[in-house]
């Protein structure tokens, strides 16, 4: 494959030194997906269920209740002299106010809130309970907020195939416009150089520079937020491979006949953007309606974040990825072999 | 003994398809000898850069032929490039690789050729073997360049427009270096529009202007062709007092003067191409008092190739030609 392994090494070694000595990539490739998952993680952190804000009035029939609600760690009490409680609830202090009528209660509160109609259904609930009702169906709950099937783990393979996407476009796209640019390619093919010796170069680069960038994420998801990570190491890191060639594929074929920065930033913009909004980075891509869902099954990031979630998430095998990897590396290699035939080098 | 380069009647059509198509060559042949250092001499657009890319194999000929070497781009393109060395008229080489990391990256190219630190003494970067290449001036980054043409160890170099936009200083380290590749045997072929560059550097020149080529000799020859290598160069002073402006002098007069081969008027400069100055001079001194002219200006030096260019085309090497009609 590689006709002058001398040239090839040396390709490497200078795409290598380029890239540790120009610290715009090096945080667009590291940092930034890090500063995101940080980002992300804080906002949609598991918090304890939020506490219902209720006020009952301070008279001797709401004795009962006030204990009741008092004991139970569901409720923020307030006992609100008379005619303060109104003034409460007006001002959105308390969800509900619990007022004493002729023989039983009364729930004073704003319906068209759900927060308020939520407190209503609890405080009932509770009040009832006490009094004496029997729920006529027994049920158990289950409650999930264990590690493993909250938002940032979802969210962390995600960033993961986000990050391969767009070093893969960038990273070999931008690199190979750059030199076309500066007419180093002319100069190059000037010399006897191996035209594809060169482009593998770059490509392998690339997938050299997804390593680290796999294990910094993960690592980052790991520390911060106990993202598990259920599947072996090489699993994932073979999944990523996969994602980073044909991104890279991808990235060629967007670049290859590009002569202007411009140019090639719409192009890629163009490709990116709808697999940053299809595909699955943020939220699940079966969200969209079923008849678009064989194009969005078709986009190279769907197919790359559902193996990436599979074999982190669930342990998922590489075996069993083997639809997913086989249209990932179609995608690469269709791509790769149109690109080196419309490549343009002057 | 083969020649180095033959090109047969190379025509180049850019835009064939469009309204308006350039022709950039229109019938261009060249022989280029082993050993000798050839300049293609001419204003910008006249069609060298046009002329030594397809030559370099980097640009397709709409038609006509070209053996480098003795061999043909289309048979035997890495048999070629192998063998020769190129130095393009624009590339900005990658600024965060060091001189050295840059001419090794070249050096692996060829199956064989020169040391990086000895190609680097020749283009006299050896102090800078470590810097980043976004550290050097210029004339540097030229030498770089070059340096980078001659890892290969080519026995044809080619270096379009080297010294365009160097400081003079930049200019004659460059011109060492093309020397010391004719020390050794190798050809060059250089393309520029300084007369003086290729006067010094070129054992023969070919004039090239509107796609072709003019005229082809060794700077003397085609200087000795003018008729006299000397030119005496003089203005007259304009709107003396009174109503009496004499008028100019006839140019026909002034070509009768002893030993004058050629005489043209060029803004208001009166440039006489001469045999033997001494005997032209008072001679015209002469003439011009019985015609009431009075002298502004008299100098006189050795012809130039710009002479040659000028007598052919009656414009300027420095003239830009992109405006053509």
């Amino acid at each position: 494959m590689i006709q002058n392994c001398a040239a090839f090494k040396e390709l490497f070694l200078c795409r290598m030194r380029q890239f540790y000595r120009e610290p715009e990539a090096i945080f667009w490739t590291y940092g930034f997906p890090i500063l995101l998952t940080v980002g992300l993680g804080i906002a949609f952190r598991t918090r304890p269920p939020e506490r219902v804000a209720v006020a009952v009035e301070d008279v001797p029939a709401t004795q009962r209740a006030r204990q009741v609600l008092g004991e139970n760690q569901e409720f923020d009490l307030t006992v609100a002299a008379a005619g303060e409680g109104v003034q409460m609830l007006r001002r959105g202090k308390v969800s509900i106010l619990l007022q004493a009528e002729e023989g039983g209660h009364v729930y004073r509160y704003d319906p068209t809130q759900p927060e308020a109609r939520l407190a209503r259904q609890r405080v009932d609930d509770v009040l009832q309970r006490d009094a004496g009702r029997v729920d006529a169906l027994p049920v158990s709950h289950h409650e999930v907020t264990e590690p493993g099937s909250r938002y940032i783990d979802f969210l962390v393979p995600g960033l993961l195939g986000m990050n391969l996407m767009g070093g893969g476009l960038w990273g070999v796209g931008f690199v190979t416009v750059d030199m076309r640019i500066r007419k180093l390619l002319k100069r190059f093919v000037a010399t006897p150089m191996s035209r594809r010796d060169f482009l593998l170069a770059v490509i392998s680069g690339r997938m050299l520079f997804t390593l680290p960038e796999m294990f910094i994420l993960l690592l980052t998801g790991w520390l911060l937020f106990r993202v598990t990570i259920v599947g072996g190491v090489l699993t994932i890191f073979a999944v990523a491979l996969v994602g980073a060639v044909s991104f890279a594929g991808i990235g060629l074929l967007v670049a290859c006949r590009a002569q202007k920065m411009e140019t090639i930033s719409g192009l890629m913009n163009l490709v990116m953007l709808p697999m940053w909004l299809f595909s699955g980075i943020f939220f699940s891509s079966e969200r969209f309606p079923d008849s678009m869902q064989p194009l969005i099954r078709a986009l190279p990031l769907t197919q790359l974040n559902d193996a990436l979630r599979a074999v982190i998430l669930e342990g998922a095998s590489l075996g069993s990825q083997g639809v997913p990897l086989l249209i990932l590396a179609a995608w690469g290699l269709v791509s790769f072999v149109l690109g080196l035939r419309w490549f343009r080098w002057t | 003994m083969q020649p180095a380069i033959v090109c047969r009647n190379l025509k180049k059509r850019y835009d064939p398809r469009k309204r308006d198509p350039v022709d950039a060559l229109v019938g261009l042949d060249l022989e280029v000898r082993v050993g000798e250092c050839f300049g293609l001499l001419g204003p910008n657009g006249a069609g060298k850069t046009t002329a030594i890319e397809i030559i370099e194999g980097l640009l397709e000929p709409t038609s006509g032929e070209v053996e480098v070497l003795g061999m043909r781009w289309a048979d035997e393109e890495r048999g070629i490039r192998q063998r020769i060395g190129i130095s393009l008229q624009e590339t900005r080489l990658t600024e965060k690789l060091t001189v050295h990391e840059t001419v090794r990256l070249f050096r692996s190219f060829y199956d064989r050729g020169r040391q990086p630190e000895e190609v680097l003494e020749v283009v006299s970067l050896q102090g800078k073997a470590r810097a980043w290449v976004k550290k050097l001036s210029g004339g540097q980054k030229q030498r770089l360049a070059v340096a980078c043409a001659l890892v290969g160890d080519p026995e044809l170099l080619f270096l379009d427009e080297p010294t365009t936009g160097l400081d003079p200083q930049s200019r004659r380290e460059l011109w060492e270096i093309i020397h010391a590749q004719r020390q050794r045997g190798r050809t060059t072929l250089i393309t520029t529009h300084y007369m003086d560059e290729a006067e010094r550097l070129c054992d023969r020149v070919a004039i090239v202007d509107r796609g072709r080529i003019i005229a082809l000799g060794s700077p003397a020859e085609l200087i000795a062709r003018l008729g006299g290598d000397h030119v005496i160069e003089f203005a007259l002073e304009n709107g003396q007092a009174g109503a009496g402006v004499p008028p100019s002098p006839a140019l026909d007069a002034l070509r009768r003067l002893p030993t004058v081969r050629d005489c043209r008027l060029d803004q208001g400069s009166y440039a006489l191409t001469v045999e033997r100055p001494h005997v032209c001079l008072p001679a015209l001194l002469e003439h011009l008092r019985e015609e009431s002219h009075v002298m502004a200006r008299l100098t006189t030096r050795h012809a130039s190739l710009e002479d040659v260019f000028v007598s052919l085309t009656g414009r300027h090497l420095t003239d830009d030609e992109t405006e053509r009609s």
